[in-house]
């Protein structure tokens, strides 16, 4: 399995890491896995020039609409740098990327006159999606422990059942039903919270707190109740085990025993479930700007989708991911770090 | 014959079990009978824009001063019948991904680097890539789905078909000499389908998730058509003056995809308790 070792994007499916047999340190192990990473990344950059080029228009001809004469359209693919064969504007556009250069937007261009670069015109952007994603991580973690580990402890109870249902009925929300009815509770019944958050340019996405609310629990609300049933499960499984029944035949207090070693090794596995659910906030993040106008990475992305701006997605779908790719690097090195079992097959 | 029908519907009797199939099957009458007792035609702007519910308009009326109950009986064609036509088309393409990467040795490779390429993506953002190679239209929200949810497929039939075929039945239907096409279709196929077909609820639920998320965003089917994730984006301008217009179609996907999985979860349920 050359591309083995990486969390799957699949809600459903967690593949656990497969590492060869050889006694090495975790470093090498990391450097191996953030090799296999990068070549994942060219497949994907691949990939996404590709897919995006695929229809039979330039980028020019699809930022300046059907109306442009052709001498308009060969102009501004000069200017863009795409009258090249595909080769070589892959070729181009990659190295470019490399250094930072994500190349100029089609539409900006084209409405401009003068090359319009893609990076100044996503930077601030990209901050407001990480900061909207990682304040959702940090909640992300406590909460789907807490409600796992209570719904295990309390299995076929009421409060498991409570749990264990609304946690499945939040599953099956896409994330622009959640968000909607969260802004039909919050705004339209309660009048507590602005349906739109738009964040003022210049400005960082933290300091506007009451703007972060709703996105970062339409986030929550599906990556919360995901994790959480598979924390459940995996407490239980340890709940069941041996060494669990060893402490209660010692007598030991029920609480010592989930607290001491219950969770510690329930937790190892639920590292790599929330690899999966940070991932799969990368398509909520895109959904959930859309809903409420958030400048983010991923409203700039439907937008170019919109606007046929071919080069501003292709430039936004790499910078995905890459983030996307490495979190799925660090997951892996840090679930070897956490697991002891896992390190002796190094 | 029948104790074993019986059997099989066991998780019907579950407390999910049931609420979720009664919910699919109001969600589903509603949306195959509804369009008949819609009381305008869901594309007429028949009163003013946003207005509240009232004795004509007893959920009130759109951005478009269209009657929202017409719109809501006929919008839930468009989700449903799209997302199972796009869950067909990845069991098609993800069983024919997988169990020829799993019978055929040589094809293995490349099958299944291809299937770690697509699953190196956030799903939607495959998604996207593939609408600005391709531009919008019923074809590419199908083949969208496809891409994005056959590689699980693939790779679910891909283990299960290699592990099936070092069984004793397929190896002595391979000595009789039957034709490999045979032998998947009567050794091979039979034996791997259950687990697959058994998660067929949640991907059903994922692939409306993904469908009715695209046209939230504009990039699948285009207005006027009546569709409740296009309704759901579009009357978010008037969602001070008529909530319902947005809350309607939005509770309606909640219930449907809840009521599937609640259904796709008991059966995976009876299914683990009986193994």
């Amino acid at each position: 399995m050359s591309f083995a070792g990486e969390a799957t994007t699949g809600p459903d499916e967690i593949q656990i890491t497969t590492v060869h047999r050889r006694r090495a340190p975790l470093t090498r192990f990391f450097l191996r896995r953030l090799a296999t990473g990068a070549l994942t990344l060219i497949v994907a950059s691949m990939l996404i020039f590709a897919a995006t080029d695929l229809l039979p228009g330039s980028p020019a001809s699809n930022a300046l609409g059907k109306f442009a004469t052709p001498e308009e359209t060969h102009a501004l693919n000069e200017k863009l740098g795409f009258n090249h064969p595909l080769p070589v504007r892959y070729w181009n556009w990659l190295e470019g990327a490399a250094r930072g250069d994500l190349g100029a937007s089609a539409v900006g261009t084209a409405n401009s006159g003068v090359a319009a670069p893609i990076w100044p015109l996503i930077h601030d952007r990209l901050l407001n999606t990480l900061t909207l994603a990682l304040t959702t991580a940090v909640l992300l973690v406590p909460l789907a422990l807490l409600f796992g580990t209570i719904a295990a402890l309390r299995a076929g109870k009421l409060a498991d059942h409570t749990i264990s249902t609304a946690l499945l009925a939040t599953i099956s929300l896409p994330e622009f039903v959640a968000g909607t009815l969260l802004v039909l509770l919050f705004f339209s019944l309660l009048g507590w919270l602005p349906p739109n958050s738009f964040i003022p340019p210049g400005s960082p996405a933290i300091d506007h707190p009451k703007l972060l609310v709703l996105p970062v629990l339409t986030l929550l609300a599906a990556s919360v109740a995901w994790s959480a049933r598979l924390v459940r499960a995996g407490m239980l499984e340890t709940l069941a085990s041996e060494y669990v029944q060893a402490a209660r035949l010692h007598g030991l207090p029920e609480t010592r025993i989930v607290r001491r070693y219950a969770m510690r090794n329930a937790l190892a596995p639920s590292v790599q479930v929330f690899a999966v659910s940070i991932q799969a906030l990368f398509g909520g993040v895109i959904v959930t700007e859309v809903l409420f106008s958030y400048p983010g990475l991923g409203a700039e992305l439907v937008n170019g989708v919109q606007a046929h701006d071919t080069t501003l997605v292709q430039g936004i779908a790499l910078v995905i991911a890459t983030f996307y790719i490495l979190v799925n690097v660090i997951a892996d090195v840090v679930v070897v770090a956490l697991v002891p079992r896992l390190r002796t097959e190094l | 014959m029948r104790s074993r029908f019986g059997h099989r519907l066991r998780w019907a009797r579950t407390g999910s079990g049931a609420v979720g199939l009664g919910l699919v099957v109001v969600i589903v009458l509603l949306v195959l009978i509804g369009p008949l007792f819609a009381p305008h035609n869901p594309a007429d702007t028949v009163g003013l824009t946003g207005a509240s519910p009232d004795a004509a308009f007893p959920l009130g009326t759109d951005r478009l001063g269209r009657d929202v109950l017409s719109r809501l009986l006929w919008g839930g064609r468009s989700v449903i019948g799209l997302a199972l036509a796009a869950t067909l088309a990845c069991y098609a393409v993800g069983l024919l991904v997988g169990v020829t990467a799993g019978y055929s040795r040589r094809l293995e490779g490349l099958l299944m680097r291809s299937t770690d390429v697509v699953r190196a993506f956030p799903p939607l953002l495959f998604f996207l890539i593939i609408v600005t190679g391709l531009g919008t239209s019923i074809w590419v929200l199908i083949l969208g789905v496809t891409v994005v949810q056959a590689p699980g497929i693939a790779r679910l039939s891909h283990t299960a078909t290699k592990e099936v075929s070092f069984r004793a039945y397929v190896e002595a239907a391979v000595a009789r000499g039957e034709r490999s096409l045979t032998v998947i279709r009567r050794e091979i196929l039979p034996n791997i389908l259950s687990p697959l077909i058994a998660d067929a609820g949640l991907r059903f639920t994922f692939s409306v998730l993904l469908v009715a998320s695209v046209n939230f965003l504009g990039l699948g089917l285009q207005p006027p058509r009546s569709d409740w994730g296009l309704m759901v984006s579009e009357n978010r301008d008037v969602l001070t003056l008529n909530p319902w217009a947005v809350f309607a179609p939005a509770a309606f996907i909640a219930l449907l995809t809840i009521g599937v999985n609640l259904v796709g979860d008991s059966v995976t349920r009876s299914l683990g308790r009986s193994q």
